[in-house]
């Protein structure tokens, strides 16, 4: 297992070079001159030189690229453009708020939708299953912020239960952190509940027709023991990808929620520094966001290991 | 007092009218005797088993008449939970499969040591003493690094004995065994038998064994209860049904068995080459990107020989490279080394373009004839996809397709329906219909008539030869049934491991076979003292 791991370590290095590039010629070839929005409406074409100059715009890309790679490797990200913070503090400082209500989120529909699927597979075709179906079908089809905004005017306007916008730290204040993250991670969840709900039905009904389940019966095992311990871990693997998956695309698409519950989280931060074409801070982001990517994939494969023991690398 | 008597049994489709699937069956089973349920896909004897069990799939059949006693208590009177309380105890299963039976993700020994927590108040330590017990009763090596293991860590043989330790702990009654060696590789079926055979004289269990392969019935039987499409046909002592059946079905049934002893030679019709392999080597595996692979040696210097007209056999047990062979010839795989001629051309080394003219002059029908067929695509569409990709125009290919269905024996006005309205059999002469419409020189059977019941076999086979007398193909078939072998084929080649250990005329191989790997498959070969066709022994 260890070499296994060390060897998935190694092999991401290629990935994340291969997003390197792709990060910095990506940008580099967007239309928009960050030195004309640096300098303004009024800026002379002596001044825009000035700064393009003192950024190193004008290099040939190579020099740009091996640079930039050199400064990364050193912890160097850079500075905004717009702001002239570091990038890594202005991305460290909005990561934590995304990262936690991600977590939160996942936490909460692995909660609710494993035990949903669990009840629909075992009482297949009962009413059930049939409100769980239901239940996973609204989940996908209403927009997020449809569901953001009703359960604001449900939780915070009408019953006053909630505060309506906003980020507090859970190191500063856990009840009004837990108070605040309720609802955008309830928003969040929808979508994953019901993904992960019917990833876990489907996954459970294949695994109930297979042969084992049947000799489980027939040592006269009781219907819950072949349910837990013969069904169900055998039909964990495709439902851990789901979670996985989920995992990381939480953390690169909360644009909406965040926007919805005025949270200073990553999304935010990408929306800002796209219009405001702060290169720097968008490349800390993608590398950022395609780094969680890898990891939770290293995390997934392992999990399989773990679950299965048949898939061993 | 009989351990098993089933009385008047019916079970249909759980459906308001569904039909019934096994209708007024009986079946008494004495303590220590083996009683084999013999019949075709279809004949309602598995059903019977599980519904003996408790174990009829909920929602889609059900008992709707009969008794079922296991020692005079009527099963089909019983609690969930008292029912569930006999499994194990009094009644046993095992089943066809013993890599999809056992659970994937738990190790072997737990998945035994489950059957004592659920049905004793034993402690660890008894229960692993039990454990082991059990497994040194089923003859397996190593019990306790065996018990550690998981299933895909064992071989079949292995797996069904986990199996069998797992049905017998409890020291039950009766033990049904569903077909139990169907999947296995002869010479472990035998050790499998005799295992049963074994424990079963041991513990006086009741066994019902429910098997297709009258082979096996010859060989462990006491009685036979035959079966067709739901009724109980007849039953009698072992010889009596095999010597004397009384009734037709049975008689058909036997007929279609095929002998052990080879056909008579065929004259030589052709001297030109179909086919010439020569020091054929496939290597599997080996390292790619940041991995380092175990590699196989799947085929080693394998060099055969086929004329035009002729049926070349390879046989052999599961790994000994009999598929991998057909898969290098086809080209579906790339061999590491050696040659491969079609008609003449070296077609080794071609590359995919290169190769692309001589697609056509080989095809390929394969084992699984449900899974074989696009299930999307009408039986004409399957079958006229090939020569118009090599350019005939549509109205000409469908044109043969429907001449090709009439030589394969479909019924009129089968060309526009698709594949899953067609039974096994028929499908196969469907997959047997698509691979002659490319005009091949060189058909590859790879295990074209295992999946089928006995007297569809015995049609299919009689097609390929009737097929091959009319067009003069050549056919390689790859089995590892040596009745099969033995009925159709001109000459075998017997494989072990990826070498060719024997190679000649079937009358020599099969009727005299001179290297000790032959030797033992045919002695371990079910039922090879009896000749089923005739109603008698073999004559010595």
């Amino acid at each position: 297992m260890p070499v296994y791991f060390l060897r998935r370590v190694l092999a991401a290095i290629p990935v994340m070079l291969v997003v390197a590039v792709f990060v910095f010629l990506l940008l580099r070839l967007t239309p928009g001159d960050p030195a004309a929005v640096l300098a303004g409406d009024m800026a002379t074409p002596e001044q825009l030189e000035q700064i393009r100059a003192s950024l190193g715009l004008n290099d040939p890309l190579y020099v740009q690229f091996l640079r930039w790679m050199g400064d990364l490797l050193r912890g160097d990200f850079g500075t905004s453009l717009i702001s002239n913070q570091p990038v890594l503090d202005l991305v460290a400082d909005r990561m934590w708020p995304t990262i936690w209500i991600a977590l939160i989120t996942i936490t909460l529909s692995v909660i609710v939708a494993v035990p949903m699927g669990v009840v629909a597979a075992w009482k297949h075709r009962s009413w059930i299953d049939h409100l769980v179906m239901t239940f996973s079908v609204l989940g996908f089809s209403i927009p997020v912020f449809v569901i953001g905004y009703l359960l604001i005017k449900l939780f915070a306007l009408d019953l006053g239960l909630l505060p309506v916008q906003g980020y507090v730290a859970p190191s500063e204040d856990l009840p009004g952190f837990a108070a605040r993250a309720v609802l955008p991670a309830l928003t969040l969840a929808s979508i994953y509940i019901a993904l992960i709900a019917r990833m876990t039905r489907a996954s459970l009904l294949d695994v109930l027709g297979e042969d084992y389940v049947r000799t489980a019966r027939a040592k006269g095992l009781a219907e819950r023991r072949v349910l837990f311990r013969h069904a169900l871990r055998n039909a964990a693997v495709p439902v851990m990808t789901v979670i996985g998956t989920g995992f990381a695309l939480l953390i690169s698409g909360v644009v909406v929620t965040e926007s919805v519950y005025n949270i200073p989280g990553l999304g935010r931060l990408t929306v800002d520094s796209i219009f405001a074409r702060d290169y720097p801070v968008i490349q800390a982001l993608i590398l950022l966001t395609s780094g969680i990517y890898v990891l939770v994939n290293l995390a997934i494969d392992l999990s399989y290991s773990f679950l299965d023991p048949r898939i061993r690398y | 007092m009989p351990v098993l008597d089933i009385r008047n049994l019916t079970v249909a489709i759980d459906a308001k009218d569904g039909a019934s699937v096994v209708r007024d069956i009986s079946i008494s089973i004495e303590p220590g005797e083996t009683v084999c349920l013999v019949g075709e896909s279809g004949s309602g004897k598995s059903v019977s088993s599980l519904a003996t069990m408790g174990l009829l799939p909920k929602g889609a059949l059900k008992v709707t008449g009969g008794e079922i006693l296991l020692d005079g208590e009527d099963m089909l009177k019983l609690s969930p939970a008292e029912l569930r309380d006999r499994r194990a105890t009094r009644m046993s299963m095992i089943f066809q499969e013993p890599m999809t039976a056992l659970n994937p993700v738990i190790k072997v020994g737990d998945q035994i040591a489950e059957v004592l927590e659920a049905h004793t108040k034993l402690s660890n330590a008894e229960s692993h003493a039990r454990v082991m017990g059990i497994l040194d009763q089923v003859g397996l090596p190593d019990i306790e690094r065996v018990a550690r293991s998981y299933p895909h860590q064992l071989s079949g043989g292995q797996r069904q004995r986990i199996m069998i330790a797992m049905a017998l702990i409890l020291e039950p009654r009766l033990l049904i065994a569903d077909e139990p060696t169907t999947a296995l590789d002869v010479t472990t079926q035998l050790q499998i038998l005799r295992l049963i055979k074994d424990l079963q004289q041991k513990h006086g269990t009741a066994v019902l064994f429910i098997t297709h392969d009258m082979g096996v019935v010859a060989e462990i039987a006491d009685r036979v209860y035959v079966m067709n499409r739901g009724d109980m046909v007849e039953t009698g002592k072992v010889m009596d049904i095999l010597a004397a059946p009384k009734m037709d079905y049975t008689r058909r049934l036997l007929s279609s068995v095929p002998s052990l002893v080879p056909r008579p030679p065929r004259p030589v019709a052709s001297e030109r080459l179909a086919l010439q392999v020569s020091e054929l080597d496939k290597i599997y595996g080996g390292g790619g990107f940041l991995s380092k692979a175990a590699t196989t040696h799947a085929a080693k210097a394998v060099s055969l020989e086929l004329k035009a007209g002729r049926t070349l056999g390879i046989v052999g047990e599961s790994g000994s490279g009999k598929s991998t062979v057909a898969r290098c010839v086809m080209r579906l795989i790339d061999p590491s080394a050696g040659g491969i001629r079609v008609g003449g051309q070296e077609i080794a080394d071609l590359t995919p373009r290169g190769l692309h003219p001589f697609r056509k002059r080989l095809q390929m029908v394969f084992q699984d004839p449900y899974r074989s067929l696009n299930p999307r695509l009408s039986i004409e569409e399957s079958i006229i996809e090939g020569p118009m990709n090599y350019g005939m125009p549509r109205a000409e290919a469908v044109a043969k397709a429907a001449e090709l269905l009439d030589l394969v024996g479909m019924p009129a006005g089968s060309a526009k329906r698709y594949p899953h309205m067609f039974s096994g059999g028929q499908r196969q002469r469907i997959a047997i219909a698509r691979a002659l419409a490319m005009e091949p020189e060189l058909l590859v059977a790879d295990e074209a008539v295992s999946a089928l019941d006995v007297s569809v076999q015995a049609q299919v086979l009689d097609l390929l030869t009737e097929i091959q007398e009319r067009t003069r193909i050549a056919i390689l078939f790859i089995t590892h049934d040596l009745r099969v072998a033995a009925q159709i084929c001109d000459e075998v080649a017997v494989m072990k491991r990826g070498e060719v250990v024997e190679y000649g005329p079937t009358a020599a191989v099969l009727g005299a076979p001179r290297h000790d790997y032959t030797k033992s498959l045919l002695a371990a070969a079910p039922g090879r003292d009896w000749d089923f066709p005739n109603f008698r022994p073999v004559a010595a």
